[in-house]
């Protein structure tokens, strides 16, 4: 453990801030792919997370992007994230890829999860280029769960498609098919007209997410699920400066600085707000918010109640405007 | 059962933490439980516990090392037959866990909940006002266990008749975490019987289209979990949703009852239910204990315990943990008790909390206006169960407002 780690309380079961992690290992996948291996500053357990969940990944520069997770839910300490380099990713990738570094930190939201797997009796997952990531962790649970499964993967090339070499175990259950040799993907061959007990899990560029959803549009609604990327632009948040939180109800101001927690300077400042997993899990300390643009990092709001804007779990989300009025 | 050998001496007590005596008041066992050592072999069941909050804390959310699929009770699944078919949400592990705990966090977030909030409180007003018809009345029938089934029930979706079994069902199922003790035995002869009406409930066409049960079916209907999950997950909301939020609100009228100045502090302050429910959540701890079993060998406090070994957590000894908690024996509504295990914590966490907080806010919010002062009215009797801190009788007098 670094110097700057142990200047850190561990992380115990009161810590509440958003966990910020280091970079403990950045290794080049394929052409224009690198994994990051996120461990948490100060040890002690990531949030638990499930197959299919992204994580907001806080760079550096004040860019936030997410990502999904594609390592191994039983190791509780580490997330590992894969990061194509994309020429309009608005300086996300780029940021990841010249200039995160082993041993940076860099701030995490999450995980949260909208492309759950869920129980079928086979599963047919579908994957171009960087939409395996999700796809990674799916294929060892139905492998735990010892569900039939086949994994089709798609990519410009061998070169640039990532992690062939941990999906070689899976045997013929994989599929890889390189554009540039193989052509594209023979969607017509694996999807069937009507899914009986299978689910389609499908995650890469939008035309191929087009493509299999024209082919299953009349699936009965859940047998089809998609996950796609969409390059959320956040703006430089007033994470590294700290931020004035106003409470409107009891007429007071306090000042979060950037290593403590809403929640924190909440109770030190007398106000009680009820809590318990302050991990942004469980929703216990849900709070109204009355202006201002709240920093989400929890786990529980889905993208339009995020984008509402009107509550926020003070325990591990901040703020992104300088000024964020609380209904308390 | 096999035996626990461990690594290193143990320091050992010989007492049954589910004597009648124990579970009469178990304050004073848990106290020595806690001061024994970070983990204690209890000789009777052969068995190993855990009464500090960094432990328990520890325990619950190492879900990796400690596996709720072989039962959350003191029968160990590897080789033991359940009385019943294992929970899919308290006695299962990922990743067969995963689906139907997604599925029930998102029926009963607090986002989901708050369709009910505006009549849950007018019910709260309305069951106060027929019970302040008297001064004096048994706080455990007419308020703690008359709200949750006047409410919960709707909520859920559940036909009027048979109602009643709700309350005898949660008991046995508690009470069968244990122990096979006289307890177990007692609620035996009726298991067949209530087991087939709450079995009966949790079919489809047997819920309202507007309720709990029928999200769960929707959720079937779109395959996020299956048919054959969808009964099973109705059965968990009607097992732990009762007993457990009847008990949580019977301890937080005692609290107020024997701590008048706080009762007061509510009254002036009536935003503060929330934080009363938890805390009286934290002191009495209606869910007392669970148990989990060791995934492989793994160390606890620096002990080695051994595949398979049952680890019984005492919730209620960590949430009055002096190691964790100021003056944990008091009942103190200044205090924060965020983050107390009553309702577990980590993936297993209470699926329910945010409906009993809700129950218990509306219910809270409408005495504090109605009610000045609340004392006992005579002698108190508990409720014995191998699993829940409980009430029977609170007998209770109250000066109107």
């Amino acid at each position: 453990m670094s110097a700057a780690d142990t200047a850190q309380a561990p992380a115990g079961p009161d810590t509440a801030t958003a966990p910020q992690a280091r970079v403990a290992a950045k290794r080049t996948m394929a052409d224009g792919v690198v994994s990051l291996t996120l461990r948490r500053l100060g040890g002690g357990r990531l949030p638990d997370w499930t197959p299919g969940a992204h994580i907001d990944l806080v760079l550096p520069n004040g860019t936030t992007r997410q990502y999904s997770l594609c390592g191994d839910r039983w190791d509780p300490y580490s997330f590992r994230i894969g990061v194509l380099r994309e020429p309009d990713g608005h300086g996300g990738s780029d940021f990841v890829h010249d200039e995160l570094h082993e041993g940076d930190v860099v701030g995490i939201g999450g995980p949260r999860n909208n492309f759950p797997l869920v129980p079928a009796d086979r599963y047919l997952f579908i994957a171009g280029g960087i939409g395996i990531t999700p796809l990674l962790p799916m294929v060892a649970q139905a492998e735990l769960l010892q569900v039939p499964w086949d994994l089709l993967y798609g990519g410009r090339s061998y070169s640039s498609m990532a992690f062939l070499d941990e999906l070689r175990d899976y045997g013929d259950k994989v599929h890889v098919t390189p554009h540039d040799t193989h052509g594209p993907l023979d969607l017509d061959a694996w999807l069937p007209a009507h899914p009986g007990g299978t689910k389609v899990y499908c995650c890469g560029p939008g035309p191929l997410l087009d493509t299999v959803a024209h082919r299953c549009a009349g699936w009965p609604t859940g047998w089809l699920r998609t996950e796609r990327f969409v390059a959320r632009s956040t703006a430089d948040g007033a994470r590294d400066r700290g931020f004035r939180v106003e409470l409107r109800r009891s007429g007071r101001t306090i000042t979060v600085p950037a290593d403590r927690s809403v929640l924190q300077v909440l109770g030190e400042a007398g106000v009680q707000v009820l809590s318990s997993c302050r991990q942004g899990l469980c929703g216990t300390c849900e709070t109204a918010v009355l202006g201002g643009e709240p920093d989400h990092r929890d786990s529980l709001l889905d993208d339009d109640e995020r984008a509402a804007g009107d509550c926020m779990f003070v325990c591990v989300s901040r703020s992104l405007s300088e000024h964020l009025i609380l209904d308390l | 059962m096999p035996t626990t050998a461990v690594s290193t001496p143990l320091p050992s007590l010989g007492t049954d933490p589910f004597s009648a005596e124990v579970l009469e008041n178990p304050l004073p066992f848990q106290e020595r439980l806690r001061e024994a050592g970070p983990i204690v072999h209890l000789s009777h069941y052969d068995i190993l516990a855990l009464a500090r909050y960094e432990s328990v804390h520890a325990t619950l959310t190492d879900w990796q090392s400690f596996q709720s699929g072989a039962g959350v009770g003191m029968s160990n699944f590897r080789y033991e037959e359940p009385w019943r078919a294992p929970s899919l949400l308290l006695e299962a592990d990922p990743p067969h866990h995963d689906a139907p705990r997604a599925v029930l966090s998102r029926i009963l977030g607090p986002r989901a909940l708050r369709r009910l909030r505006d009549a849950w409180f007018a019910d709260a007003e309305a069951l106060v006002d027929q019970v302040l018809a008297d001064t004096e009345f048994d706080a455990v029938t007419t308020l703690a266990e008359a709200f949750p089934l006047r409410v919960f029930p709707d909520a859920v979706g559940l036909p009027r008749e048979g109602r009643e079994n709700l309350l005898p069902y949660g008991d046995h199922a508690f009470n069968a975490f244990g122990p096979s003790n006289e307890l177990v035995a007692k609620g035996a002869p009726r298991v067949a019987e209530l087991s087939a009406w709450v079995e009966a409930q949790c079919a489809r066409e047997r819920l309202a289209t507007d309720g709990f049960g029928a999200r769960i079916w929707e959720a079937a209907d779109r395959g996020d979990i299956t048919e054959r999950q969808a009964p099973l997950i109705v059965r968990s909301l009607l097992t732990a949703g009762v007993d457990t939020t009847v008990h949580a609100l019977a301890a937080t009228l005692y609290a107020f009852a024997t701590n008048p100045e706080q009762w007061r502090r509510l009254r002036e302050r009536p935003e503060l239910a929330r934080v009363a429910f938890d805390e009286a959540v934290r002191w009495e701890s209606p869910v007392q204990v669970f148990f989990r079993t060791a995934t492989d060998d793994v160390e606890i406090a620096g002990t080695t315990v051994p595949s398979g070994t049952k680890i019984l957590m005492f919730l209620g000894a960590a949430n009055r943990d002096p190691r964790r908690w100021d003056a944990p024996d008091a009942f103190d509504l200044s205090r924060d008790p965020s983050a107390h295990v009553g309702f577990g914590m980590g993936l297993h966490q209470c699926v329910g909390q945010h409906v009993a907080r809700l129950e218990a806010e509306a219910l809270l919010t409408a005495l504090a206006r109605r009610v000045q002062h609340i004392e006992l009215a005579g002698p108190t009797r508990r409720h014995l169960n191998n699993t829940l801190r409980a009430w029977a009788s609170l007998p209770v007098r109250v000066h109107r407002a």
